[in-house]
């Protein structure tokens, strides 16, 4: 009895082909937008992993010291009976490579390196001449190179070459090393290492530094991912209602010939399970493909924002494959259930006659204000009093949501307005049956809000951030020039040399404390007008300056204001019996941590030990270039020793363009799943409009007109939401500014309005609107007469 | 005023060409009211559709007050359906989207001739003054018709073809809605012809024509 009920269930979808299409590919899209995500995270995630347990560095307690650590003190140590391994990490800037150097005799057991253990012969060339251990997408990266050979060793992580010390040294031209790894197993009766050294030890945090820091990041994929997994839902929602309302009388005649309702029920279910497989599965391979195209530019945003490293390519994870499966269920299941929630509650003797599933009622429609309504001002009081990260992304999903539920009931006053300015009677037809056809294609004009609003949305959070960025560039990066020294005889040497050639040489120096419990860096600024005048102060004591250079306060950067609760006035103990007030705050974008600029007196008080290797030079822009050729002459400094200032600029904009690449994809990704929504929505109602059509083509309006005013229908549905899509979209970028930005980053950004942008958005959600239309209203308009005729006959 | 000569009409189906008319010839003058009847099949809503341009004959002539029907293009056979002959169906006549009153003046608008005291006492004498807010989905199927009857006697046209526009009306419901019908063809002056299964309605009518496999008996 079961095979026979479901076949007959099932030849609806032998019938309607086109949507059992939709059905599949909507949730395959759906599916595809959001595993493709979430293979993205766990890729990182993994190579975050790697990254971190390197030497077992994320396991290691470490002794480092600012400027590095000296062979002497390493020497010291080692004599003392302490076990402890060299390290020195750099990067190698031209080649875009994170550089390892160890000691493979003395270091933590690691794969590639237990390898060169075994094999004497690799191991002395190692040791030797030296040869670089790197992943494979690495070593096909930096093919050409003029680095040293290199050897395949899957373990490292991508973008990291390990080599031995002295390799790394000379190829870093520093004679420092970067930190020094304590062995877990030391000889007993060993003198404890504060009473023989003063380097200080650290002990690695219990989660990679990486992932904490890119956490925000992946949330916002993750809010992403989702986003579009709700929009492609909608379509499946769209297809599943239809289905259902149009089998109604199947499933009266089913029940009436003895099927109960529970087998019913049983046998849909059993039904969307095989779709939601089958599209599952096709979301798989459309997810692993998306993931894939994707995963470059999110190793760039990555490497860009946090200097992490992540491989480029994808490895397939057959975890990942299932959790696809189950989203699919899953996103099935959500989208069915309101269609068998309505079965199961149909009476047996329930009217046969088909009526379009999205003809939502009025009933529903006041329903859905309702939600709408609440979930707007669930959204406001969130985004006034939240106070998280997750806080901030609920506001979020509140207030698309609410936006989205309340898009109808804005569509039908909108249309009621323009209806009483039309004149004539066919553009009379056009708003009164746009009116009528809202509920049909509110699903799909819903999914089109949503796209249009993240994409203006994310669209202004972006451009205010880069136009926020550059002034803050400009601002911030005065000097003319700016180099970093090997050692402090070489820094002292530089400065001399300088001073008499240039406006001013500024040194860069920083400290690093922790202040209340967590990392900062204070830095050292003289009393130079660069500062005065330049410096993106957001909030200061009009002594500010004065008080800097006096020693008698601190600035602080927007993230440990906002962090710390921190403000003018407040006292500040950078370490024991110094403490200073904070005289003023700086916008301090694309830093985590906490940073202070305290006087360089002061600073060098309390820290003398502190080397400064870094300046900023203040020159005639025209002489930096001689000014670069000189210093590289005179001093054999490397490359990346010297940086002007336009080279710095155009770094920082390129990282942050990088940045959003990913976001930008998986924008126009969105809007491609609105559009395809429409298309279905349209494609299903062209059947359903016979009764509408056909009498005005009866009257005597011509198919060419009536195509010309379905076309005008649909544009004017497209045009109204793009207009309620735009305040939307506004609201969205100031919650990601104000509220997300802030919880994430710790620093907030000025909103900037962008209305060309917005223009171009809805020319192409007009033209993306029309594509769409295009297909259902030619199918509309060519039918033969003969068929619109039987929209009249007595048979229907 | 409306003459049709050796009209043919066929359609093709799975098992091959369908003859519904076989050369059939039709008048009817102005003023005039004409029946006509047939078993289902014999092609009278075909003949209809052709008489009305919302179809074209395989062979055969339609001549309306000098102009040849059959040799309009689609847009000059919209154009006779928006001002000179007028379509009553026996269902779903009414644009659902707009009210009675827009439904009412729809046609005399797109004609162009939309005359409001005319509009007015055909809305009264209709007894659709009340409903003019109101949406086709509320009202019944006699008030439905009572429009649609409304809409085509708005231009007044040449020409008022009938589909059956009582078959889904109680015998009443459809006495009234008839009478309306005729009444509202004298009065503007067209000629009206009917097809209906009924031979009661055929009887009240000037003559009736017969139908039977797609020839006039």
């Amino acid at each position: 009895m079961n095979a026979v009920a479901f076949q007959a269930l099932w030849s609806h979808w032998r019938r309607h082909k086109v949507q059992l299409a939709t059905l599949v590919l909507g949730l395959a899209l759906a599916t595809a937008l959001w595993s493709g995500v979430q293979a993205i995270n766990a890729e990182a995630r993994k190579s975050y992993d790697r990254a971190a347990g390197v030497l077992g560095q994320d396991q290691l307690d470490r002794l480092e010291a600012p400027g590095g650590v000296t062979l002497s003190q390493y020497i010291a140590l080692r004599r003392a009976g302490w076990d402890i391994s060299p390290v020195v990490e750099g990067r190698l800037s031209g080649d875009d490579l994170r550089l390892l150097g160890v000691d493979p005799l003395s270091a933590p057991p690691q794969p590639a390196l237990t390898a060169l253990a075994g094999d004497s012969a690799a191991l002395a060339t190692f040791l030797g001449d030296g040869f670089l251990l790197v992943a494979p997408e690495t070593a096909a990266r930096l093919q050409g190179s003029d680095l040293p050979p290199r050897r395949i060793a899957a373990d490292v992580p991508p973008g990291t070459a390990i080599t031995d010390i002295g390799t790394a040294l000379r190829l870093l031209r520093t004679d420092r090393l970067s930190h020094l790894l304590i062995r877990r197993q030391q000889a007993m009766g060993l003198t404890p290492l504060d009473q023989i050294t003063d380097l200080k030890r650290v002990t690695p945090t219990d989660q990679s530094s990486l992932a904490q820091l890119t956490d925000s990041f992946h949330l916002n994929l993750t809010a992403f991912g989702l986003l579009s997994f709700a929009v492609g839902l909608f379509i499946v929602q769209s297809a599943i209602g239809l289905a259902f309302e149009q089998r109604r009388a199947a499933f009266r005649t089913l029940r009436a010939l003895g099927i109960s309702l529970r087998r019913l029920m049983a046998l849909l279910a059993v039904e969307l399970g095989v779709i939601a497989l089958v599209s599952g599965a096709a979301g798989i391979l459309l997810g692993y493909i998306i993931a894939a195209a994707l995963l470059p530019g999110v190793a760039g945003t990555l490497r860009g924002l946090y200097g992490a490293e992540v491989t480029g390519t994808l490895s397939f994870d057959p975890l990942w494959a299932l959790s696809a499966l189950g989203i699919a269920l899953l996103g099935a299941a959500a989208a069915g259930a309101q269609a068998l929630w309505r079965v199961a509650r149909m009476p047996l003797l329930a009217p046969a006659q088909p009526r379009a599933w999205a003809m939502a009622s009025g009933r529903m429609i006041r329903m859905q204000t309702g939600a709408a309504i609440a979930l707007l001002l669930l959204s406001g009081l969130l985004a006034l009093w939240g106070d998280s990260l997750m806080a901030g992304f609920a506001c979020l999903a509140a207030l698309l949501i609410g936006a989205a539920l309340a898009l109808p009931v804005l569509l039908l006053v909108l249309l009621r307005l323009a209806g009483r300015f039309t004149r004539g009677p066919l553009s009379e037809w056009l708003v009164a049956d746009a009116r009528q056809q809202v509920p049909a294609l509110s699903l799909a004009l819903m999914a089109l809000l949503l796209a249009l609003a993240a994409n203006v949305g994310v669209g202004t959070m972006v451009g205010s951030f880069r136009a926020t960025f550059v002034g803050w560039l400009d601002q911030r990066l005065a000097s003319e020039l700016y180099i970093t020294t090997r050692t402090p005889a070489e820094a002292e040497a530089i400065r001399t040399y300088l001073t008499p050639r240039t406006d001013a040489v500024l040194p860069i120096w920083s400290v690093a404390i922790t202040l209340r419990g967590a990392p900062a860096q204070v830095y050292g600024v003289a009393d130079d007008p660069t500062y005065r005048d330049h410096w993106p102060l957001l909030q200061a004591q009009p002594d500010a300056w004065d008080r800097l250079a006096q020693g008698d306060g601190v600035l602080i950067n927007e993230q440990m204001a906002r962090r710390d609760e921190l403000s003018l006035g407040d006292p500040l103990t950078l370490s024991e019996g110094w403490q200073l007030p904070v005289v003023g705050v700086y916008s301090d974008y694309g830093n985590p941590q906490a940073q202070l600029i305290a006087g360089t007196d002061a600073l060098a008080t309390h820290y003398p030990d502190q080397l400064v290797l870094r300046f900023a030079v203040r020159a005639d822009a025209a002489q930096v270039p001689a000014l670069i050729t000189d210093l590289t002459a005179c001093f054999d400094l490397p490359d990346d020793a010297l940086r002007n200032q336009a080279e710095i600029k155009a770094l920082s904009l390129d990282i942050f363009d990088q940045t959003f690449l990913v976001s930008g994809a998986l924008n126009v990704l969105t809007l491609g799943v609105a559009g395809f929504a429409m298309l279905t929505s349209l494609l299903t109602l062209s059947s359903l409009r016979l009764p509408q059509v056909a009498p005005v083509w009866a009257l005597g309006v011509a198919p060419r007109q009536i195509a010309l005013a379905e076309l005008a229908r649909t544009a004017l549905l497209a045009t109204l939401t793009w207009a309620l899509a735009v305040p939307v979209g506004l609201a969205l970028a100031w919650v990601l500014l104000a509220v997300v930005n802030v919880q994430a980053f710790g620093w907030r950004l000025p909103m900037q309005l962008f209305p060309g942008g917005w223009l171009w958005l809805g020319l192409w959600a007009l033209v993306a609107a029309l594509l769409a239309s295009a297909w259902p209203v030619w199918r509309l308009v060519t039918l033969p007469g003969g068929q619109l005729l039987r929209v009249f006959a007595n048979d229907r | 005023m409306l003459s049709a000569r050796d009209l043919t009409k066929s359609f093709s189906t799975s098992e091959g060409p369908l003859q519904v008319l076989r050369g059939i010839s039709v008048d009817v003058t102005s003023g005039e009211s004409v029946a006509l009847t047939g078993e289902s099949g014999s092609g009278k809503s075909t003949l209809l559709h052709l008489l009305g341009c919302l179809d074209a004959p395989d062979s055969g002539t339609i001549t309306l007050k000098g102009t040849a029907l059959q040799d309009l293009d689609e847009a000059g056979r919209a154009m006779v359906r928006r001002s000179r002959v007028s379509v009553i169906f026996q269902q779903l006549n009414l644009i659902p989207s707009l009210t009675v009153a827009q439904n009412l003046d729809f046609q005399a608008r797109l004609a162009g001739v939309l005359d409001r005291d005319w509009q007015h006492e055909l809305a009264d004498r209709l007894g659709l003054t009340p409903l003019l807010a109101r949406y086709p989905e509320q009202l019944s199927g006699g008030q439905q018709q009572r429009v649609a009857i409304g809409r085509s006697l708005a231009i007044r046209p040449e020409l008022v073809l009938a589909d059956e526009p009582t078959g889904n009306l109680d015998e009443a419901t459809a006495d009234t809605v008839l009478d309306l019908l005729i009444e509202g063809t004298a009065r503007s002056g067209s000629a009206l012809l009917m097809v209906t299964h009924s031979p009661r309605l055929a009887a009240r009518l000037d003559r009736t024509l017969h139908l039977q496999d797609g020839l006039v008996q």
